[in-house]
């Protein structure tokens, strides 16, 4: 842009940083690259940082990581612990958590860099949780952005199992019970259980192997492809260009928003260093995972409120809900239900949430580009069953915190087990219900502000007495506004026979999918958005009501 | 920074003439249609952009937010070398704290913090406000692009002759297919394999039961009724390699109970005069179910509530464990120890395929 | 230090563990009144049983039976021993007030003389566990570190690492442990109160209650030390979890509103 208009003999006498830029265009092209990215714009929602929030905590979490690798030792040896923390002192420990005190005790600094690595992993799944409802709840994983979904989705399992390993490591009480657990899971895998168990652990539980190769999963194999992942997200983002909300002079075919260079290179830049200011305010202020009381792992020992780290209390939920169903087979082969459904359950809910974009692209036959993020109550039988599928998640997540609950509240454990075990099923279906109506109630709401105009709360009294209140009508920005978006119409099934008269084939797939379309698209499930002409017909009469 | 004019001029460049456009075209389609796009508002200036005190004071506070950034970088430095790692410090309302924790982390919170902050201060109240419209092309190749993709494609495979010779193409696939054979074989070595490993334990025939608070012998005195003592089989060292797989299947739990509350007498039978050793590893997924609760004769688990009643064989009353504890038969030999009559009948801990 | 113990427990603390659990949590810990530790005067013992019985007539004999022989309302009280009283009534669990899953702590009713007197009483029912020595339970005196693997064998299950206390079956729980009499907690391993199963001196020997008792002082008074900064009520993960969804992710979305609205502009419109 501006060296176009320099001489290029003038070169020589060019700032630094151009020489530098120079350089790098001549081995890189940086300024096309430039070009094409330093003014992509990004549209101003709060929303829309919750990902940045994910973003920042991943690096927040690699860089305090590289740090805690060069204290921690991925060891199970036994050894006798003589650090400084009293309480311990003489006590038989495996390395992985004589080092974790250490780092706790005698690294300056080293709590503080554990607590922000701990905080920023639990506050990394929150925002990743957060960003996917945001995405979903606006149908912003609608063409062309599925494979983001689901490089976002990868993303989100991917951090749990990271946080699974590295919740492990420190090798304390809690979460040796955690390797427990999943050993507990692993053996009752049908024929194949007690062989994966062996292999995972170098030999029975719990061996001296699980620490050092939970340790490579945690820092090198997991982080790695999901930086790998993380890359392609923000690539297929500044390609795809961000979604932005429907207003004015905001359509499907323009991004309206602010520059990277400048306004984003400074909002994204210190929002980055506000997360890891919050974060490590936190850190400061607020324990976590003090594995210095929890004591060394033993198998004999164990303490309650025995619970993994939050984003794997539904899976905990699941299996604390679940009855003890345990069948022998003929042959004498166990079938260990108590454990096997749950944790089907959970992969088969994440594959689900995985594959739902292309659910909905199936049921829709909508082959447009969408950039337009949704306003959920303009979707709201996607937006019930997302709540509905919250509400499940929050019951599960009650249930794997039933003890604590239970103790607090001074409640029965086995009826809170038992309302969730019904609730898991029932919440749902009312949660869905509920939304679907409330976002009807609001579709309507917005019609007859378009149609009527907005409640002005000024009374007016007419000539024969009558009262009224005066609607005062919305300015063209907002009757686009409410107006701007599509509303998909139920498929149909088509006639019965084809223009021979002859039978026509239909799917049983295909009616299905007219069946679920008339449920996600049909009367009961939307109100039609006002036409141009209902609004000059009532604008055309006495103006309002 | 450079002037205001030369960024809308920049912007202008790079987003052509889509935006006075679009303005001018919603309010042509206006009269028609109602709900037409008015198109984006006309910009409306900050005081920031009006009022060069009011920038000024923008400036200066994002001057303060940087300068107190590096007070508080020096004053993380300062703790850093100041406070003592071991100094435990009272603060309201967190309680008694490590005080270099508390520190470090509020002057490195502060100092990150203020950096952002008056990243953001400067980015909202000096830099320009003015939104910008970006037009969006289709993701979709043109089909003529696609045509020559395509075109170009079938040239390159033809001249591969991947299509015509089937033999190099077949043994091809065959070498890719089978050499990750290799790395599957490799893993063979993670462990042994699962044998009977998990159906014995150190448990047998004559093991005398250790208290393990005092590491002794347990005598039938020792136990009274509505205590609880945690034991192991004799031979077991702490100290030794393999004590964790050991403990992990042979922990056991010592009751006495009435006799006349014991409800099953094969479990009555399996223990003596009223003391009943149950494998404390819940069957569940292996946590020790040692939550006995003297009065009513159960245990719980306290990772997933699985309740078995020790009166009855330890059955499973509540929760998700699949059967109930295994128990040890024990007897008393002739110095009047507590020992073990051979190893659990069944393997105890969590269940598995082959347990049956 | 009861200054020191009630700022521990400051609502915010409690509304980071459990926000949704304030009253639950306020109530509970309101009842934690730390117990008058004033020593009776040693009194001839036979007048002590005389006036014990006295206080038994009145107020525990319509529950436990006249003599002590128990009753469809309450156990019997032959043999359980002093120490069992002492801690009973002195941590203000009995007399009861009102049937429930378990009897739960109260302000206690009777003086500490009146409780030696009733423990007394009941003592000469039957033998049983005495009040323990102070040297017995003096903190001081035990290992910690040993006392801490003890617990984490015996205790930890019910009562939760650093004695935060914890749920058992149909709305029974082990109490939490802070802040409690040394004097209570000794007894109650040696009697076994409720639901807790009892550890006699035959299988935890006292120099191990000590341990214990050493232990939960290190890790469990308003004094300990919690370097990380709050402790979020000791529960671990879940209120670990709640502290991330709500503080954590609050203050983020907080600051990103900020980032996300627009400036004010000069001219209101």
């Amino acid at each position: 842009m501006s060296t176009a208009t320099k001489d290029p003999k003038t070169r020589g006498k060019a700032p630094a940083g151009e020489k530098i830029a120079d350089w790098a265009d001549g081995r890189v092209g940086l300024y096309s690259l430039a070009k094409a990215n330093m003014r992509k714009i990004f549209p101003d929602h709060w929303s829309f940082l919750l990902g940045e929030i994910c973003l920042y905590s991943f690096i927040i979490l690699i860089l305090t990581g590289v740090y805690l690798t060069m204290f921690f030792v991925p060891s199970m040896a036994e050894v006798e612990y003589h650090g400084s923390y009293v309480p311990m002192q003489g006590v038989m420990m495996t390395e992985a958590y004589a080092s974790t005190l250490d780092i706790s005790f005698d690294v300056r600094g080293g709590l503080l860099v554990r607590q922000i690595h701990h905080w920023a992993a639990l506050i990394f799944v929150v925002g990743i949780m957060f960003h996917m409802m945001r995405v979903f709840f606006t149908g912003s994983f609608r063409k062309p952005r599925e494979i983001n979904w689901l490089f976002g989705w990868t993303l989100f399992i991917l951090a749990v199992f990271t946080g699974l390993t590295g919740y492990s490591l420190p090798d304390d009480l809690l979460s040796g019970t955690g390797i427990r657990f999943m050993e507990g899971a692993i053996l009752s895998m049908p024929v194949v259980g007690t062989y994966i168990q062996m292999f995972l652990f170098g030999g029975e539980f719990p061996g001296h192997d699980i620490i050092p190769r939970f340790f490579v999963i945690h820092v090198l194999l997991l982080p790695g492809i999901m930086l790998g992942l993380v890359a392609a997200h923000l690539i297929l983002i500044i390609y795809h260009k961000h979604t932005h909300f429907a207003g004015p002079g905001r359509t499907n075919d323009n991004v309206v928003g602010m520059p990277f260079l400048p306004i984003y290179m400074a909002k994204a830049g210190g929002f980055f260093f506000l997360v890891f200011g919050v974060i490590a305010a936190i850190a400061a202020t607020a324990t976590i995972n003090p594995v210095w009381v929890l004591g060394p792992y033993r198998p004999d020992q164990v303490s309650t409120n025995a619970q993994p780290d939050w984003y794997l209390g539904f899976s905990e939920g699941l299996v604390r809900m679940m009855p003890g169903w345990e069948w022998v087979i003929p042959g004498g082969y166990t079938l260990n239900f108590g454990l096997m459904i749950p944790l089907a359950v959970f992969p088969g809910v994440l594959v689900l949430i995985g594959l739902y974009p292309f659910f909905e692209s199936w049921l829709t036959r909508d082959n447009r580009e969408h950039h337009i993020a949704q306003r959920p109550r303009n979707a709201p039988t996607r937006t019930g069953l997302g709540v509905a599928w919250l509400v499940a998640y929050g019951v599960a997540l009650v249930a794997g915190g039933n003890d604590v609950w239970a103790v607090n509240f001074n409640l029965s454990i086995n009826a809170i087990t038992w309302v969730c075990r019904i609730g898991f099923f029932v919440f749902p279906v009312v949660a869905f219900v509920i939304t679907r109506r409330i976002c009807l109630g609001l579709q309507r709401r917005d019609r007859e502000k378009v149609l009527h105009g907005r409640e002005t709360g000024v009374i007016k009294r007419l000539p024969h007495g009558e009262f009224v209140e005066v609607h005062e009508p919305l300015p063209r920005e907002a009757l686009y506004t409410l107006t701007a978006h599509d509303q998909d119409r139920p498929a149909e099934l088509g006639p019965e026979t084809d223009e021979n008269g002859v039978r026509r084939k239909v799917s049983p797939l295909e009616r299905l999918r007219v069946k679920i379309s008339r449920g996600y698209f049909g009367e009961q499930a939307q109100i039609p958005k006002p036409t141009s002409e209902e609004y000059r017909e009532i604008t055309s009469g006495h103006g309002h009501h | 920074m450079s002037s205001r004019t030369d960024q809308t001029e920049s912007r202008n460049d790079s987003s052509g003439d889509h935006l006075p456009d679009q303005r001018e075209g919603g309010a042509v389609a206006e009269a028609d249609d109602p709900f037409a796009d008015p198109g984006l508002p006309p910009h409306e200036p900050r005081r920031q952009d009006i009022d060069e005190r009011a920038a000024r004071r923008s400036e200066r506070t994002v001057a303060f937010l940087f300068t107190l950034s590096m007070l508080a970088t020096v004053g993380f430095i300062a703790s850093y070398v100041a406070i003592p790692i071991d100094e435990i410090v009272f603060i309201w309302p967190f309680g008694h704290i490590s005080g270099l924790n508390f520190a470090l982390g509020l002057t490195l919170g502060l100092a990150l913090f203020c950096i952002g902050a008056g990243a953001i201060h400067w980015a909202r109240t000096l830099m320009s406000d003015e939104e910008v419209a970006e037009e969006r092309h289709a993701v979709e190749a043109t089909p003529e692009v696609k045509a020559h993709v395509l075109e170009e494609f079938a040239k390159g495979a033809a001249e591969s002759q991947i299509g015509r010779r089937k033999l190099a193409r077949n043994t091809l696939l065959g070498a890719l297919g089978l050499v990750p054979l290799a790395g599957v074989v490799l893993l063979r070595d993670l462990g042994p394999l699962p044998e009977d490993k998990l159906h014995h334990t150190a448990w047998q025939e004559g093991s005398l039961i250790i208290n393990e608070a005092t590491l002794q012998p347990l005598r039938p005195e020792d136990i009274t009724v509505g205590s609880l003592t945690q034991a192991m089989p004799e031979g077991l060292d702490p100290h030794a390699e393999n004590f964790h797989a050991e403990i992990a299947k042979a922990a056991v739990m010592l009751v006495r109970l009435e006799p006349e509350d014991i409800k099953d007498p094969r479990s009555a039978e399996w223990g003596h005069e009223g003391i009943l050793c149950y494998s404390k590893i819940c069957t569940h997924i292996g946590c020790p179910a040692t939550l006995y609760e003297q009065q009513s004769h159960h245990a719980l688990c306290p990772c997933h509530q699985s309740t078995f009643d020790l009166a009855d064989g330890a059955k499973v009353l509540f929760g998700p464990a699949g059967h109930p504890l295994p128990q040890l038969r024990i007897t008393v030999n002739d110095e009047g120890f507590l020992q073990a009559l051979g190893d659990f009948e069944e393997p105890p801990g969590p269940s598995f395929w082959e347990r049956g | 230090m009861k200054k020191l113990s009630v700022r521990r427990r400051h609502p915010l603390a409690a509304l980071v563990v459990l926000l949704l659990a304030l009253a639950a949590t306020g109530g509970l810990y309101a009842t934690l009144a730390p117990a008058d530790e004033a020593q009776a005067e040693a009194s001839a013992q036979s007048l002590a049983i005389e006036e014990g019985k006295k206080l038994y007539d009145v107020g525990c004999s319509s529950c436990h039976g006249s003599g002590g022989q128990g009753s469809s309302d309450g156990p019997s009280l032959t043999g359980v021993g002093a120490a069992a009283v002492d801690f009973q009534v002195g941590t203000g669990r009995m007399p009861l007030q009102q049937p429930g899953p378990q009897a739960e702590e109260k302000p206690v009713v009777y003086t500490q003389a009146e409780i030696d007197q009733l423990a007394a009483y009941v003592a000469s029912l039957g033998p049983g566990p005495s009040v323990p020595n102070e040297s017995a339970y003096d903190p001081s005196a035990g290992d910690a570190a040993r006392g801490g693997e003890l617990f984490r064998t015996n205790c930890s299950q019910c009562h939760n690492f650093t004695g935060q206390g914890g749920a058992l079956t149909h709305g029974k729980e082990a109490p939490a442990l802070d802040n409690v009499d040394p004097r209570y907690i000794y007894e109650a391993m040696v009697t076994g109160p409720a639901s807790m199963p009892s550890f006699p001196n035959s299988t935890l020997p006292e120099e191990e209650k000590q341990d214990i008792i050493a232990w939960l002082h290190a890790v469990n008074t308003a004094d300990s030390p919690s370097p990380g900064g709050l402790g979020l009520g000791g529960f671990g993960p879940v209120s670990e979890g709640l502290f991330a969804w709500t503080f954590g992710m609050g203050a983020l979305i907080a600051v990103a509103v900020w980032i996300g609205a627009r400036t004010a502009k000069a001219r209101k419109s």
